[in-house]
């Protein structure tokens, strides 16, 4: 006998993620899922942008490590709430990872939550965690060819940091390309150049952040 | 890797769905999975042969219908295969299209006994 399913395979994390992005909405938290490759600048952004939001928005960070609690020992120094998780293994976080993390997380207390998934082009792609926007650090030492390599990823971002620019004069990374092919694959993204050594483009990047979050606050509700 | 997961959600799913039509065995899984997921059936069936021991769908056939990524070119409208990631409209060469097909990962149907 044939039994007609036609369900999504990663529907019960769907559906899981949408309870996460109301809890957040309900306490006017702005969640962001914050994926690149190991070594791109993940943890050294949410530091950048900790330094530059001190006294100004109170954010909370959830680390994501197959195992360790190093950034969140790191992030954990600046006066942060954090949760660490270790996913034991599992190359990406997925909702009902974050789920249990938001119950250790003071959400009255914070108005911005950075999320820092695995270091992984492909596996966190697929699954979503509750957060409102999903942004990729894509680093000039790792190539300006991933746009090809890793298109999912870069179709379902809304926007592409380019960190480490400080290092291209001594590196082959074509920017104008890089941009391109990211166009062409996602008409809509928002490109950056930043360097969270030097702190060139910070300030951009923090700008568009509190500027989605102002959507939120406004309209209660973003996709 | 993330295969793994995703056999694991898979294997939920269809025991679920098995359980309710009052199954006593599940032999065949039919999925759908668009290329842009770029889920490879090697290693759900990899994972599934281990996932599924023990359980009433232990030994199911799998079959994999693979969906090509397409896409609607917003400048002239057309319909297009994309090709090796290929991100650009062959007919005039707009970069500005939507994806139709390829994002796909669901269970279509399954075959109990």
């Amino acid at each position: 006998m044939e039994v007609k399913v036609l369900k999504d395979i990663l529907g019960a994390n769907e559906q899981i993620a949408e309870r996460n992005r109301q809890l957040l909405g309900s306490n006017n938290v702005f969640a962001v899922n914050l994926m690149s490759s190991p070594g791109a600048g993940k943890t050294s952004l949410i530091l950048a942008t900790i330094k530059r939001l001190k006294g100004k928005t109170k954010i909370g960070v959830i680390e994501g490590d197959v195992s360790s609690s190093l950034d969140a020992e790191m992030v954990g120094k600046e006066g942060v709430p954090v949760v660490q998780i270790n996913t034991g293994g599992a190359c990406h976080l997925d909702a009902n990872m974050i789920s249990n993390a938001l119950g250790n997380m003071p959400l009255q207390d914070i108005e911005l939550l950075l999320i820092e998934n695995v270091g992984n082009l492909i596996c966190p792609a697929s699954f979503a965690l509750g957060e409102h926007r999903k942004v990729i650090i894509s680093s000039v030492p790792e190539g300006d060819d991933k746009p090809f390599k890793y298109p999912l990823m870069f179709h379902i971002a809304d926007v592409v940091l380019i960190n480490k620019t400080d290092l291209s004069p001594y590196l082959k990374f074509d920017t104008e390309a890089f941009s391109q092919a990211i166009k062409r694959i996602n008409a809509k993204i928002e490109i950056f150049q930043i360097s969270c050594a030097t702190g060139q483009g910070i300030q951009q990047w923090v700008s568009w952040l509190l500027t989605q979050m102002s959507f939120l606050r406004g309209t209660k509700r973003i996709f | 890797m993330h295969e793994l997961a995703i056999t694991k959600s898979m294997l939920d799913l269809v025991l679920e769905q098995a359980e309710r039509a009052g199954a006593k065995e599940v032999v065949k899984i039919n999925l759908v999975i668009g290329e842009m997921t770029g889920v490879v059936e090697e290693c759900v069936q990899f994972y599934f042969d281990f996932l599924g021991q023990g359980t009433i769908a232990e030994g199911a056939a799998l079959s994999f219908k693979m969906v090509p990524v397409t896409a609607r070119c917003q400048g002239c409208g057309k319909l297009f295969e994309i090709k090796e990631f290929d991100w650009t409209c062959p007919y005039c060469q707009s970069n500005n299209m939507e994806i139709i097909s390829g994002k796909e990962l669901f269970v279509e149907s399954i075959e109990v006994e």
